[in-house]
């Protein structure tokens, strides 16, 4: 999914030139493409997080469109108040690209692990928050977000379980309804799109008809299909490699709360403590009962 | 009345108004601001919304009121605006909200900011090959951040020959004096050694301030501004008191007073 990113991102630098790449000191080998080609675009600002998003402000107020790449704590936490005024508030056209979703980095320990950056991304207004659950949807909101003039995350993910998104309808502020359901919703997101799928197969051996969504933009939320889902009385489940607070099944959860009308509802996550186990991705994430492919 | 008095005068009236502090945090900077935008800067109201032109960004956005006194002055910020000040209702924030009102490149209040963004705008100048130069001014205090050094750091390696940073160094910040909070005695040395051409100046002689902005650098400049916390209102200069005071009826008229001595 990385490199989809930057050969996306490269491909379109070749039409729109505004197009830059900020990175304090990350995507070594990965942004390779980017950097050959475009020299002059591509700024590695040094291991210094909080500049790189205040340079990249700068950029984008000179009528740039920046682009900043680092591992997700190091792009949403360290700088988040960099994020908050010089990005969120001056509402400038930054595009912040963090890698590593959930466990992915699991083996390097909680330092590297992004399982916080929906909830923090999510609370600042003017912010769209993506996470994409395929390299097809990757595609899509890289290319889309080079047409989109607010501030924008896009959480970058990785499993080898190919594409899931076959319509053509992949749009940044729409669920994707990749199976038409009717007792169940399974609403995904980014690395947890394979475990959904997964999750669907056993629901279909028990005889249930799950709706399989995935929901590659956290924010903003798409409303209408979770409210529709609630007026037919769908069951929804979440399912985010991502703490369960302020992450996807919150976002879900604040519009059933808000609708008047009751469903069952259940987030999958990562439940409210840290991660000290050694190993690799799926390893922690069976110790989180994240893994549904058993 | 000399122009800088009148700019004083109305970060007086604007404090006084409002019951905003951060007085001397904006008395200490007018000759800077003065200078840059009357003696130094291409940046008018005609062509404040051109790229090419001269960028300036107030990094330490706590001396705001000076700021907004010198863009008034400059015809760029209305009366309505300076009436409205730090009010219920009002326009013009304590801290810079670039939304608020025009003429302003960046928003601003959380230290360590503004350095780096104007770095970002020096950087997109050398991009497209504009003319113009981005001047940055940061307060001693703020020069305790990280991000200031960051900023600094990056703005040497890529030779931004564009770029000027400008310390107020009024030698007090929020709760005492900052060379024993952090020992800053050697800021000029600091610039120096990241590789930064650097000046030290009295912050309120605006014929040596021009001077030493109008020197061509083939690296990033450093000014070393040295300067006097609420300068110009006796009882606030040299004083931790002056960040947080806030003018009664007496204080102003006795604010005035001393004003109108010089």
């Amino acid at each position: 999914m990385r490199m989809v990113f930057a050969q996306t991102l490269t491909e379109l630098a070749r039409t729109d030139k505004d197009i830059c790449l900020v990175t304090p000191d990350m995507g070594y080998s990965i942004l390779d493409c980017f950097e050959k080609e475009f020299p002059d675009r591509f700024f590695n600002v040094g291991i210094a997080e909080q500049n790189a998003v205040s340079v990249a402000a700068g950029l984008a107020l000179s009528g740039k469109k920046p682009y900043v790449y680092s591992i997700i704590p190091f792009v949403t936490m360290r700088c988040f108040e960099q994020i908050r005024v010089d990005v969120a508030y001056m509402n400038t056209n930054v595009k912040l690209v963090g890698v590593g979703a959930g466990f992915e980095y699991g083996a390097a320990g909680y330092t590297h692990q992004g399982v916080e950056d929906f909830s923090v991304m999510r609370c600042l207004p003017n912010m769209i928050v993506c996470g994409a659950g395929d390299n097809r949807e990757m595609e899509e909101i890289v290319k889309q977000s080079t047409q989109i003039k607010t501030p924008m995350y896009m959480r970058i993910g990785r499993h080898n379980k190919g594409i899931f998104n076959h319509t053509d309808n992949i749009i940044v502020g729409k669920a994707s309804v990749l199976e038409e359901g009717e007792d169940i919703a399974l609403i995904g997101v980014s690395n947890m799109m394979p475990d959904v799928m997964d999750y669907a197969k056993k629901l279909k051996a028990q005889g249930r008809k799950p709706y399989i969504i995935s929901m590659h933009t956290v924010k903003p939320i798409d409303k209408d299909l979770i409210l529709s889902l609630v007026d037919k009385g769908v069951e929804i489940n979440t399912f985010e490699e991502h703490t369960i607070i302020g992450g996807l099944g919150s976002a879900v959860a604040e519009v059933i709360a808000e609708s008047g009308k009751a469903v069952k509802f259940k987030r999958y996550g990562v439940p409210d403590k840290f991660s000290h186990y050694v190993g690799n991705q799926y390893y922690i994430k069976e110790k989180f009962g994240l893994n549904f492919d058993k | 009345m000399l122009p800088v008095t009148e700019i004083r005068k109305e970060i007086l009236d604007m404090g006084y108004r409002s019951k905003a502090s951060h007085l001397g945090s904006a008395l200490s900077l007018v000759e800077i601001l003065y200078t840059l935008y009357f003696k130094v800067a291409n940046y008018s109201k005609d062509n404040y919304q051109e790229p090419t032109r001269d960028k300036i960004v107030l990094s330490k956005g706590h001396g705001s009121a000076a700021l907004y006194a010198v863009l008034h002055k400059k015809g760029i910020i209305s009366d309505e605006a300076i009436n409205h000040y730090s009010v219920n209702g009002g326009i013009l924030p304590c801290h810079i909200d670039m939304t608020a009102a025009p003429g302003f490149e960046a928003s601003a209040g959380a230290l360590g900011h503004g350095i780096g963004i104007a770095v970002g705008l020096a950087m997109a100048k050398k991009m497209d090959d504009l003319p113009g130069h981005v001047y940055t001014i940061i307060g001693d205090g703020e020069a305790q951040e990280g991000s200031v050094w960051e900023a600094a750091e990056l703005a040497s390696t890529r030779h931004l020959d564009n770029f000027t940073v400008i310390v107020d160094f009024n030698e007090i910040q929020a709760s005492g004096f900052s060379n024993k909070i952090i020992d800053q005695r050697n800021l000029s040395e600091r610039f120096k050694s990241f590789g930064f051409t650097v000046y030290d100046v009295d912050g309120h002689n605006i014929e040596e301030l021009e001077k030493v902005l109008k020197i061509p650098s083939d690296k990033p400049k450093a000014i070393v501004a040295h300067t006097i916390k609420g300068k110009g209102v006796k009882f606030m200069e040299g004083t931790v008191h002056s960040h947080y005071v806030r003018l009664n009826d007496e204080l102003y008229a006795q604010a005035l007073a001393e004003l109108e001595d010089k």
